[in-house]
């Protein structure tokens, strides 16, 4: 949540959007759930990659 | 014995020629024309620009690859096209003009039977004054469109890291340098890369970062912007790219025309009409795209440039140049063989083609300055288009005029991309996105113009790791290595 002290000011820009919580960047990071999801994102990018050929 | 020429040695043109080459083996000829001697993974110049990666790790020598090959491999850069021949021969013909292979400077006739131009952009830093001139980048700003211009920007970064160290404040300015620019992406990544930098030298303190582009909303990157599937929203890529900015202390201006350049600031119009100036310590602004120039010249010797090339300099090809305004425009208008409607034996692939309009909706400012992302044409569309391109013209050669010509709208492809903060395994983390189709069909899609299944884009690890695959994978490829047709372009 630092950056989101640090960064996010009210009335700027950036008060009008999403920010992440700490809960999703651990899992940004999270060496299994990464793994778990690079295995996912490869059968999708190969199924896009498939149809445009 | 048919003879295939092609220009230009990048992305498209390397996958066209090396495919033909595959396909024909040696009853016939290929012949590459590119002004470079060496090949360049042009994404991984994002890290080469940070000092993550030097230019030998992205860049390879073409000559003992197209020998392996097969192909005729000319170090020159092609000046004219003579479609119907010249007075003296009715055989198609380019004039090139070496830049290496010990003969600069000299001048040749290349005839061809068929001929894929895949010359990609010109760098136009020339649009804006103070950006650059003829000569190409100017004094003030760097950029990492090409491996050279990435090192001289690490140098530079590495020039402002050194100030911060010593306490000094500097100011990033990163986007794109025209209201007519492209290849937002590239800018995206290399300011988050920037980013990464920074916190890794510990300054990320002593730096303001800006964006500074002409997209009317920020995530267009020239696609119009894209939707993804997220808590059971289809949200815009417009809250994920805010997101992204919020959250590592990136300020952004959008809707911007750069119109000048000088020392240590810009000047700029906005889409209101407004004009306003940016300083800077560092800037990386990504130049307009033109076509290379090629001219082009009938039997008698009359200019016919305008027949054969669009007024951008790209070649014309099977799109619809007459959808008029945004209201009309149809998926349907991309071309799907990229053959020039005049010269049947004459195609282009890569960014060399003419797109029938842009992707994004084109806006200007009350002063009617127009200020709107041009269309990207990036690497996966590049190379699938090249290898459609080839097995065109092989078909032609092997199976005669009446052969059925492979299509590759980009209103029917996806487009993998993968914006990568840092290099490290573990402390780097990207965004890896996909969209598909690259032009929105709205008649298909109603509402958002692309299917939220095949559409969707994260930010981690995961993607950091892809990136890292694709760099050694599409080098590998490129090299020709055991195996190398069987990797998806
Ligand atoms: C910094 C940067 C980062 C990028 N990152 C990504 C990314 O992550 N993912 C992605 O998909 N895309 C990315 N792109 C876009 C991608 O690089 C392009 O889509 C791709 O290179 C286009 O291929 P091309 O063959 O049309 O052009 P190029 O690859 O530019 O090749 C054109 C070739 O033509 C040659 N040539 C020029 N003039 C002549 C002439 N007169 N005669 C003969 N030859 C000539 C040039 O020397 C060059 O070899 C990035 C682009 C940049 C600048």
């Amino acid at each position: 949540m630092k950056e989101i002290e640090k960064y996010v000011k009210p009335y700027d820009a950036s008060f009008t959007t999403m920010v992440p919580t700490s809960f999703v960047k651990f899992f940004r990071t999270c060496k299994i759930w990464q793994f778990i999801r690079f295995i996912i994102i490869n059968i999708k990018m190969l199924i896009v990659v498939r149809k445009s050929h | 014995m048919a003879r295939v020429v092609v220009l230009g040695g990048g992305v498209a043109g390397h996958t066209a020629a090396t495919f033909a080459a595959d396909w024909l083996g040696k009853e016939h000829e290929v012949v590459v024309v590119t002004p470079n001697a060496k090949w360049n993974w042009i994404p991984s110049n994002i890290w080469v620009g940070v000092g993550e990666m030097t230019k030998e790790e992205v860049t390879f020598d073409l000559d003992p690859v197209y020998q392996k090959a097969g192909i005729t491999y000319k170090q020159a850069k092609a000046l004219t096209l003579n479609p119907e021949g010249n007075a003296s021969s009715d055989k198609p013909f380019v004039t090139i003009e070496y830049t290496g292979q010990g003969k600069v400077g000299k001048t040749e006739e290349v005839s061809y039977d068929y001929l894929i131009n895949a010359t990609g952009p010109k760098l136009n830093f020339a649009a804006t004054p103070g950006l650059g001139d003829a000569n190409g980048l100017g004094e003030f700003t760097v950029s990492v469109c090409t491996a050279d211009h990435a090192v001289h920007a690490s140098h530079e970064l590495h020039k402002c890291i050194d100030k911060m160290k010593k306490g000094e404040r500097q100011k990033f300015l990163i986007g794109t340098g025209h209201g007519m620019c492209t290849c937002q992406g590239a800018a995206f990544e290399y300011i988050f890369n920037i980013e990464h930098e920074l916190r890794k030298a510990g300054v990320r303190d002593m730096a303001d970062l800006q964006w500074i582009s002409n997209e009317s909303f920020l995530g267009d990157f020239g696609i119009g912007g894209l939707h993804m599937k997220r808590g059971g929203y289809a949200a815009s890529s417009r809250l994920f790219a805010e997101s992204l900015y919020s959250e590592r202390g990136v300020k952004w201006l959008i809707g911007a025309h750069v119109n000048k350049v000088e020392k240590g600031k810009v000047s700029y119009e906005l889409l209101d009409g407004s004009m306003g100036e940016q300083e800077f310590d560092f800037a990386m602004l990504i130049p307009p795209f033109a076509g290379v120039g090629l001219k082009a010249f009938d039997k008698a010797g009359e200019d016919i440039t305008a027949t054969v090339f669009a007024p951008n300099g790209f070649m014309k090809v099977d799109a619809n140049y007459a959808a008029g305004a945004y209201e009309n425009w149809k998926a349907s208008d991309w071309p799907k063989t990229y053959q020039n409607p005049t010269y049947k034996n004459l195609f282009a692939a890569g960014i060399a083609f003419a797109p029938p309009h842009p992707i994004s909706k084109p806006m200007s400012s009350p002063n009617g300055t127009q200020i709107f992302p041009t269309p990207p044409r990036t690497g996966m569309p590049s190379g699938i288009i090249g290898k459609a391109v080839a097995h065109s013209v092989c078909d032609l050669i092997k199976k005669g005029s009446g052969a059925h010509l492979h299509h590759a709208s980009m209103a029917e492809m996806g487009a993998a991309c993968v914006a990568s903060a840092g290099k490290g395994l573990f402390d780097g983390s990207a965004a890896a996105l996909t969209v598909y189709p690259v032009v929105p069909d709205f008649e298909k899609y109603p509402g958002i113009g692309r299917d939220l299944d095949y559409t969707f884009g994260e930010i981690g690890l995961a993607g950091h790791w892809i990136k890292h695959i694709l760099h050694h994978m599409f080098i590998y490829k490129a090299k020709l290595n055991p195996g190398w047709t069987l990797i998806p372009e």
